[in-house]
């Protein structure tokens, strides 16, 4: 039997799965951030008519697949599966989603890295045949994503300059077998890295880590550079966590910064109680559905390579002193007209 | 001047709590317990009584001001009823802003609606 796979950890596709659709919505300060014209949706409330903001951000990820769905021009009933996750307890963002549609659905937490860990789980169940359309959708919420991991933003705790601004959004994205729409080329699933931060209030430096060990083995199993992409997409490792990256690849003879963006750096314009960038699953969702996804269409990218990173700690985990293990997704998309 | 003084004391409380946030990495809470247990301590110790009668809400306003509150109370208590009073002394001396805290934050929850 012959298997698809290239070097330690990647995957690669004979036939192509195809990103034939992606769609955003966000809250107020992203849209007022410098990508805020690319949304397809902006609310100018944090609650969107919800009576609380646990329900608001189930009906931005509802949206999102609402709008994935009507761009790729299909019903409900032709997706074979339906992959979401978000930062909630028991991901009750993505399973209320869910409960509303009548999908296969299958739940997933990988925290921050949830839509890379979406598409490349999406990109293998069409990639195998064993899906025709799969969905693929992650969210967060600022005022969720607060109560959940630290205090209530009602408390109004002070802000440390490290931290970083879980954003209020989702993005949604539709994985077909065939159709028009930038192809996965690629798929490298991270290895779990935990070099010992404990501070929750420094997520970048925990991701970091994760980040380059994947980038490295992508480069390594694909014999490629970092030059062999247009952009290096990486989802939320802020100010901080893109310098402790490019550091680290660099102690490998790797060098990206030309190449790399963050996700976390782009959605905001950088106010103080931004600390040290966005993040948060709807991140890099958002980042990529509104931007780069449009212009890997418009082929003004080539190639990209999209790497999410997630912290998988707890607010258990941390109260007890456990340090944050965390993990990064990779998956290369190349425009069609590649 | 007595306003002067007591936005220095309560000032100087408050810059001491900005400082140790800034330039460590302990969180939010154990600022809040230590400084109750900083204002029980120095209150036992007799110093945080002649901080009240220099700063006045200065010095009561803020979380060492609780801890102040509660071992004032203890001690009236104590002087009054014996070992006993150490038990009831701390919240009766609170109770009206314990009351407070509860009451106007219920009030409020109910009126509005937060903006995050």
């Amino acid at each position: 039997m012959e298997f698809h796979r290239r070097g330690t950890s990647t995957c690669i596709f004979p036939e192509m799965p195809v990103v034939v659709a992606a769609a955003s919505v966000v809250g107020p300060r992203e849209g007022e951030g410098p990508l805020g014209r690319l949304f397809d949706m902006v609310y100018n409330d944090t609650l969107f008519q919800e009576t609380s903001w646990e329900k608001a951000e189930t009906r931005m990820l509802r949206q999102a697949l609402d709008l994935a769905l009507a761009k790729a021009g299909i019903d409900q009933t032709q997706v074979d599966f339906l992959l979401a996750g978000d930062l909630l307890n028991q991901i009750i963002s993505s399973s209320y989603m869910a409960r509303e549609y009548d999908i296969p659905y299958v739940g997933l937490y990988g925290a921050c890295a949830t839509m890379a860990e979406g598409l490349a789980l999406g990109s293998l169940l069409v990639g195998g045949r064993f899906a025709r359309y799969v969905a693929v959708a992650s969210s967060s919420h600022h005022d969720t994503a607060e109560r959940q991991y630290r205090y209530p933003t009602e408390f109004g705790y002070q802000r440390v300059p490290t931290s970083q601004w879980t954003a209020t959004a989702a993005g949604a994205v539709i994985i077909a077998a065939k159709g028009a729409g930038p192809r996965v080329e690629a798929v490298t699933v991270g290895r779990v890295q935990d070099y010992g931060v404990i501070d929750p209030n420094d997520m970048g430096s925990a991701m970091a880590p994760a980040f380059a060990d994947t980038v490295w083995r992508h480069l390594q199993d694909m014999s490629r550079k970092p030059d062999d992409y247009d952009l290096i997409l990486s989802g939320d490792l802020g100010k901080i966590g893109v310098g402790i990256s490019h550091r680290l690849l660099l102690q490998k003879g790797i060098d990206i910064e030309s190449r790399h963006q963050d996700s976390g750096l782009l959605l905001y314009e950088m106010k103080p109680e931004i600390g040290a960038g966005a993040s948060g699953c709807g991140c890099i969702a958002s980042v990529f559905t509104a931007k780069f996804w449009p212009d890997l269409m418009a082929g003004k990218i080539k190639r990209m390579l999209l790497v999410a990173t997630g912290a998988l700690h707890s607010p258990t985990s941390c109260q007890q002193g456990e340090s944050i293990p965390s993990i990064a997704h990779a998956v290369a998309l190349v425009s069609e007209t590649a | 001047m007595t306003y002067i003084k007591a936005f220095v004391v309560g000032g100087v409380l408050c810059a001491i709590a900005q400082f140790i946030l800034d330039i460590t990495k302990v969180n939010p809470a154990l600022i809040m317990v230590s400084f109750v247990s900083a204002g029980a301590i120095l209150s036992g110790l007799g110093i945080y009584g002649p901080l009240v009668k220099l700063g006045g809400a200065g010095a009561t306003i803020p979380l060492t001001g609780f801890g102040h509150t509660l071992v004032t109370g203890m001690l009236e208590d104590a002087a009054k009823m014996g070992w006993f009073g150490l038990l009831t002394g701390g919240l009766r001396a609170a109770s009206s802003g314990l009351t407070a805290a509860i009451l106007f934050g219920y009030l409020m929850a109910v009126l509005f609606n937060p903006k995050g």
